[in-house]
């Protein structure tokens, strides 16, 4: 445990005792395995909090929202018509827009012509002609090679793969073929025009092969950009530019939000900036980082932490790129914080919260008052029955932002 | 409007100067296969034996090619310079001056060569790892290629991509990894027949990546969307140390297609590969679909340079088909026999080759590595980089976006 005097500082700014602080830790250490029941209403924390995506404040429910949104204000689309959709309709925009924009633009892979299975290209055949947008085999390595050589052609290929768990016989051609094409030809060919559309994370009942998160496998390889979107304005906007960026981009799209997160998402045609962090609650005690879904689990955690430490803000920031990634942001706001926790769902050992802790550490090291925090899913294949002892849920994230914050 | 569309223009553009520049035929040769098309028009009709062609689902192709002398005999230019190429690109390596992995075509120059003089350079090419032939025949210097393959500058890929990743305009490579890039001609043929072009993609892949998954993705997509992909199987009978016939069950590669029509081709015969091809193109660019096309060659070297290829066959085996099937003597026969070109007319292109192939070594010895700032550059596109990569201190660090 950490030496107390090294708490004081903060703890006589959270009106706490030296007494209080030891009693606490001394419960975190006996509750280290204490958070496996997080998912139950009985747990303390949660008490009268309503959790989860359908509840959040970080959601641009009303036009007025999008109006103040600074980001939509300074892509001057904030002022224009908004619809209510979904993020499976928010997706589905985004990709008529490419389509309308792009002659070159198709759409494929399995089951999209008739809408996919989770109906997010629906209507685009129809609109665009099969032509543009097919079915094509249950042949992940090839619809990928495939995307890859249209690509080649400076063709825009958008290719679906139908969850993220399925993406592995491709992981050949994506690491191999299209990460590298630019760079092994020195520049003579490249495939920017390629994007890979793929639904991952859990959703309480997905099991072994429908629940996974594979971004960290992707994000370790240099000429790859891996986006994942936490809700529909920020599906339209960063799938757009996905499509649109001119390196080879998979979108992560955790498919618990494709019904769950609803908002009003500005009709017209923008890109949100591809590698930028965005900073979704300010703070000034602990910075928690995270993306896609997890967010959400992270808002609860804050809310619940500043509840019970009063004084204590948390700030939230939402990496929405995964690689490259927008360690400045992140930086800079661990620099005044101090403290970071970083959280996703995929598995811990090796997952992305350890390239950002290292990074952090680095960066950070002399500003740093607690070891960095990871929250992140169990080192075990994604569990069916025992998915909620798997999940970094709220109250795992709260344990873990209060750890960092009464080191 | 069109931002993509414009960008891919903007991109082909753009890459031509580039292409041209590092690309450039040396002028005498330049010169010398000007004139040697224009020189003549007389034409000359050879006859196929009758195992040069089999086919399976598909008539095969007319027993008999005409073309002209000059062509002809440009023909038999091509095979040397390839040999050349690689008989230096053999010495260069055992000089140490090339290192890493390099695979040889020699002995399989009929077809290369046999396939350029049969499609256009609107057509596409797609193939593995042993790929200096068709980058030569694609349009790249030789110099070019010699210098990619010691890693120098000056390299048709900046000296970054080395033996296996050789790229000119409509060759898409030089591609690492045994048969991965099998669906990515069909993805390049889908292009072009989004593109309404009347043009075709070749395919390659040899007789050991035959049997890999995806090619039979690839061949499924083809068909189902009648894709204008041609799959050239090379059948050197060896994939890497394994005879054919002890790694796949049907070893008539060109019946694996199914339900593709095929047809196998004594790739031995330059004249042979290029009716075939121009037969293949013909049906693939009229809508009719895919085609499988199996080469059968023999590589005199082993597998890469790390093997001497002596271990799984016989050295008689080499010899025997040196001395019977070779591409380069065989056709030089029918040129003397059919009165194209004499002996001593031959002789002096196997010299000019030679010269050439010396010359672009030398040239390529002298130019420099690139420079130390290419690490870091193409790994994404220019402005959307990371922010920084790290060097071996401090002072090394690279930072993108700064002037």
């Amino acid at each position: 445990m950490a030496p107390v005097h090294r708490l004081l500082p903060l703890a006589q700014s959270l009106g706490r005792t030296r007494a209080s602080i030891q009693r606490t830790t001394r419960q975190q250490a006996k509750h280290r395995y204490s958070s496996a029941a997080a998912d139950s209403a009985s747990v303390e924390p949660i008490r009268g909090l309503d959790l989860g995506v359908a509840h959040s404040k970080l959601l641009l429910r009303t036009v007025a929202s999008v109006r103040s949104n600074p980001e939509l204000r300074a892509l001057g689309v904030s002022e224009g018509e908004t619809r209510k959709m979904n993020m499976c309709q928010a997706i589905n925009d985004a990709m008529r827009q490419a389509l309308a924009t792009d002659d070159t633009a198709v759409v494929f892979g399995e089951d999209v012509a008739f809408g996919g299975v989770f109906r997010c290209s629906v209507g685009l055949a129809e609109e665009f002609g099969r032509e543009r947008i097919f079915n094509t085999p249950l042949t992940e390595q090839g619809i990928a090679g495939f995307g890859i050589g249209m690509a080649s052609m400076g063709h825009t290929a958008v290719a679906e793969i139908q969850f993220a768990d399925y993406v592995f016989p491709a992981f050949d051609q994506i690491v191999n073929e299209a990460a590298k094409y630019r760079y092994r030809s020195g520049a003579q060919f490249d495939v920017g025009g390629l994007t890979f559309r793929t639904p991952c994370a859990a959703v309480g009942h997905g099991g072994l092969y429908h629940s996974q998160s594979p971004e960290a496998l992707f994000a370790h390889v240099p000429g790859l950009k891996v986006v994942v979107p936490r809700s529909p304005v920020q599906a339209k906007g960063l799938l757009l530019a996905a499509i649109r960026d001119r390196n080879p981009t998979l979108v992560f799209e955790p498919k618990i939000l494709y019904r769950s997160a609803v908002e009003q998402v500005p009709v017209a045609d923008y890109e949100l900036p591809l590698s930028k962090a965005e900073i979704l609650r300010p703070g000034k005690d602990v910075t928690v980082v995270g993306y896609g879904a997890q967010i959400y689990a992270l808002e609860n955690a804050v809310q619940m932490v500043e509840r019970d430490m009063p004084g204590v803000t948390c700030e939230l920031i939402d990496l929405r790129t995964v690689a490259p990634y927008d360690a400045e942001t992140v930086a800079q706001s661990v620099m005044k914080t101090g403290r970071l926790v970083v959280a996703h769902e995929a598995p811990r050992t090796m997952g992305f919260a350890a390239e950002l802790a290292a990074e952090m550490q680095e960066r950070c090291f002399l500003r740093l008052e607690s070891p960095v925090q990871r929250v992140c899913g169990l080192d075990v294949p994604h569990p069916l029955v025992f998915e909620r002892f798997y999940m970094p849920c709220a109250v795992r994230t709260y344990e873990a932002i209060k750890k960092a914050l009464v080191y | 409007m069109l931002r993509s569309a414009a960008l891919s223009a903007a991109r082909r553009v753009s890459a031509q100067p580039r292409t041209t520049a590092v690309l450039g035929k040396g002028a005498v040769f330049q010169a010398a296969r000007t004139m040697a098309s224009a020189a003549s028009s007389d034409t000359v009709t050879f006859e196929f034996g009758d195992k040069t062609f089999e086919g399976y689902n598909i008539d095969v192709p007319s027993s008999s090619i005409t073309l002209t002398k000059a062509d002809a005999i440009s023909l038999y230019r091509e095979m040397q310079m390839v040999r050349r190429l690689e008989m230096a690109a053999d010495s260069s390596y055992k000089h140490k001056l090339i290192r890493g992995f390099c695979h040889l075509c020699t002995g399989q120059e009929a077809v290369p060569v046999g396939i350029e003089g049969a499609i256009t350079k609107e057509d596409a090419i797609i193939t593995a790892y042993r790929c200096h032939g068709f980058t030569y025949m694609r349009g790249a210097a030789p110099v070019g290629i010699l210098a990619e393959l010691m890693g120098r500058k000056d390299g048709v890929s900046k000296g970054k991509g080395g033996s296996m990743h050789m790229y000119a305009p409509n060759f898409y490579g030089g591609n690492g990894i045994v048969g991965a890039q099998v669906p990515l001609g069909a993805g390049i043929a889908f292009a072009q027949k989004y593109n309404n072009e009347k043009t075709c993609t070749l395919a390659l892949y040899g007789d050991g990546a035959a049997n890999q998954g995806q090619v039979f993705e690839a061949y499924n997509m083809a068909k189902l969307w009648d894709l204008p992909v041609i799959f050239v199987c090379e059948n050197n009978k060896y994939g890497m140390g394994t005879a054919a016939g002890r790694a796949a069950a049907n070893t008539d590669y060109y019946t694996r297609g199914q339900y593709i029509p095929g047809i196998r081709v004594n790739g031995m015969d330059v004249l042979a590969v290029r009716q075939a091809v121009a037969y293949a193109r013909e049906y693939a660019t009229s809508g009719n679909g895919p085609l499988v096309l199996e080469m059968k060659t023999y590589r005199y070297g082993g597998h890469s340079m790390s093997d001497p290829g002596t271990t799984y066959r016989t050295r008689e085996e080499i010899q025997h088909m040196r001395s019977t099937s070779d591409p380069i003597t065989g056709y030089k026969h029918r040129l003397v026999d059919s009165g194209v070109a004499s002996e001593d007319e031959l002789k002096s292109i196997d010299k000019e080759a030679k010269k050439l192939i010396d010359e672009a070594l030398a040239t390529a010895k002298a130019t420099p590595e690139p420079a130390a700032s290419e690490l870091w550059d193409d790994v994404y596109v220019k402005g959307s980089e990371v922010p920084y990569l790290r060097g071996r201190v401090a002072e090394e660090t690279h930072y993108y976006n700064v002037d």
